[in-house]
Parts: structure tokens; sequence; C-alpha cells
């Protein structure tokens, strides 16, 4: 059976960046890609849970951070496996300049068209490093 | 006579929870309660910051008293917050709450329908009783 893509948005709460991360998740894994990818909760791996660990540790990881913290990559490596690759947040607006999410958690119009672009990027990402391991 | 210094600041630390639907109240209850209800005397933090971060952001359950906020029985905010940084002073499961309020969890963890702003008042509410409780007691 061919590897999952686990995607792994950080948990961020301060500002946009993080619903916009997350927003993009679901629309990669509920919309564009539902057969190649899941997600799990990064708070589970702060706790060293085993099945979120199992997961990680069996599949192809992207991260994807809201700020330069970069908390989404560093929990799964925190859990001794390395990601095939990171993405932030801020990639999705470099093509967007002035677009600005209404608010933290209600992104409203502008905000989703960053969603959007994102779950994009993290769509060819996902092409990438699946053609990685063929 | 020495007077107890009672707190200014509450943390509040939910799980966001993003797989399931119940931690997507977690983040909409608290920042209910940080932007509306109590925007005066609440801070948070991302949870796995415990891990990312510095001294300081470790320090932050000994620098102010915290609620934690989890989805699920799992309890990964109490668990992480306990390990990593200090006893949170107050628990909450929100499937837990739920439960005993007879408000159904949200059906989608990615968007909040207009019935399940019941869901997230009953939790912020919960959480801002807490916030109350420490403000006035310490």
């Amino acid at each position: 059976m061919s590897r999952k893509v686990v995607v792994l948005p950080c948990s961020g709460i301060g500002k946009a960046y993080g619903e916009i991360g997350r927003q993009a998740v679901y629309e990669l894994a509920e919309d564009l890609r539902p057969e190649e990818v899941t997600t799990t909760c990064l708070a589970r791996l702060v706790i060293d849970d085993p099945e979120a660990k199992a997961l990680v540790h069996e599949n192809i990881v992207i991260t994807i951070d809201g700020c330069t913290q970069d908390c989404a990559r560093k929990s799964v490596e925190s859990t001794g496996k390395k990601v095939n690759s990171s993405m932030r947040v801020i990639e999705a607006f470099k093509q967007n300049r002035g677009i600005k999410p209404e608010g933290i958690l209600q992104l409203g119009e502008p905000g989703f068209k960053l969603v959007h672009d994102l779950a994009q990027r993290l769509s060819e990402e996902v092409d990438s490093v699946l053609g990685k391991e063929k | 006579m020495l007077e107890q210094i009672k707190p200014i600041k509450v943390g509040i630390i939910p799980c966001n929870g993003e797989e399931i639907c119940e931690g997507t109240l977690t983040r909409f209850a608290s920042r209910k309660v940080l932007d509306k209800l109590r925007p005066d005397s609440t801070v948070t933090i991302c949870l796995p910051l415990f891990i990312a971060g510095e001294k300081g952001e470790r320090n932050f359950a000994r620098t102010f008293p915290t609620i934690t906020v989890d989805g699920c029985d799992k309890r990964c905010s109490q668990i992480s917050t306990e390990r990593l940084s200090g006893r949170p002073r107050f628990s909450i499961v929100v499937s837990d709450l739920l439960k005993e309020h007879g408000i159904a969890p949200p059906e989608s963890r990615r968007t909040l329908a207009s019935k399940d702003q019941a869901a997230v008042d009953c939790v912020a509410n919960e959480i801002a009783i807490r916030v109350d409780d420490i403000l006035k007691n310490g």
C-alpha cells in the first residue's frame, strides 16, 4: 500500500496566518487530494501520542507554519522524524500582495483567496514529494 | 499583614485540535473570550510553542495562571502544559462539557454552522467563569 502524505498545519491562534494554513490543509485533504492526503492534531505529537507518532513516522510529512517559530516542523522533528517538506503561510502572500484577511478566525473572502492559493501550492508540493517516492 | 497578590491576566491554552470538530470549537471559544468576553484579563499561547519556543514560552504557565481547553479526552493541552510549563489552574474538556449541557458538537471541523454558535457560547462562557474565579480568588 502506498504511503499517505500527512500535511500538518501549525496551531496558530494569535494571527490569521494559523487559520489560513489550517483552512488550506482542510481544502487539500477534503477537496483537492482526499485519497492521498490526511492530517492529525499537532498537539498529539506534543504529548507523544503513539498513534499520531506512528502516522508521521510511517508516512510522508509536509508541515505548513504560520510564523518563523515553525511549531509544526519542530513538533514533528521532536519525535525524531525529519519532515519531507516544510512551507510557511507567508508564501501565499507573495503572489497576493495587498490582500488582507478580515479577521483571525473569520477570514472572509480575501482570506479565502489566500487559502485557495496556498492549497494549490500545497497540492503541487504533494506532487513533488510523491514524485520523489517513485 | 501579607495580602495575597491576585493575578492580572489569565492564560488560555486551547488544544486547537486540527483533526476534530471539537478542536475547532476550542479555537472559536477561546478567541471569543480573548476578543469579546474578557479581553483585558486574558492572554493565549500556541500550544506547540512549549516545544518550539524558548524559555519564555515554556514559562507561560508559571507566569500566568492557566486554563487549558481540550477538544477531547486525550487532553493534549492539559498534559502538555503540565509536562512542559506548569500545572494549569483549570482544565476544560469540550466533549464532556457539551454532553453535560446536551449540546451536539459541530458536524464539520472546517466551518461552523449557525447552530454551532450555542456550542461556542457554552464553552466560551465556561472559560469566562473560570477566568473570573481565578481573578477573584487568586
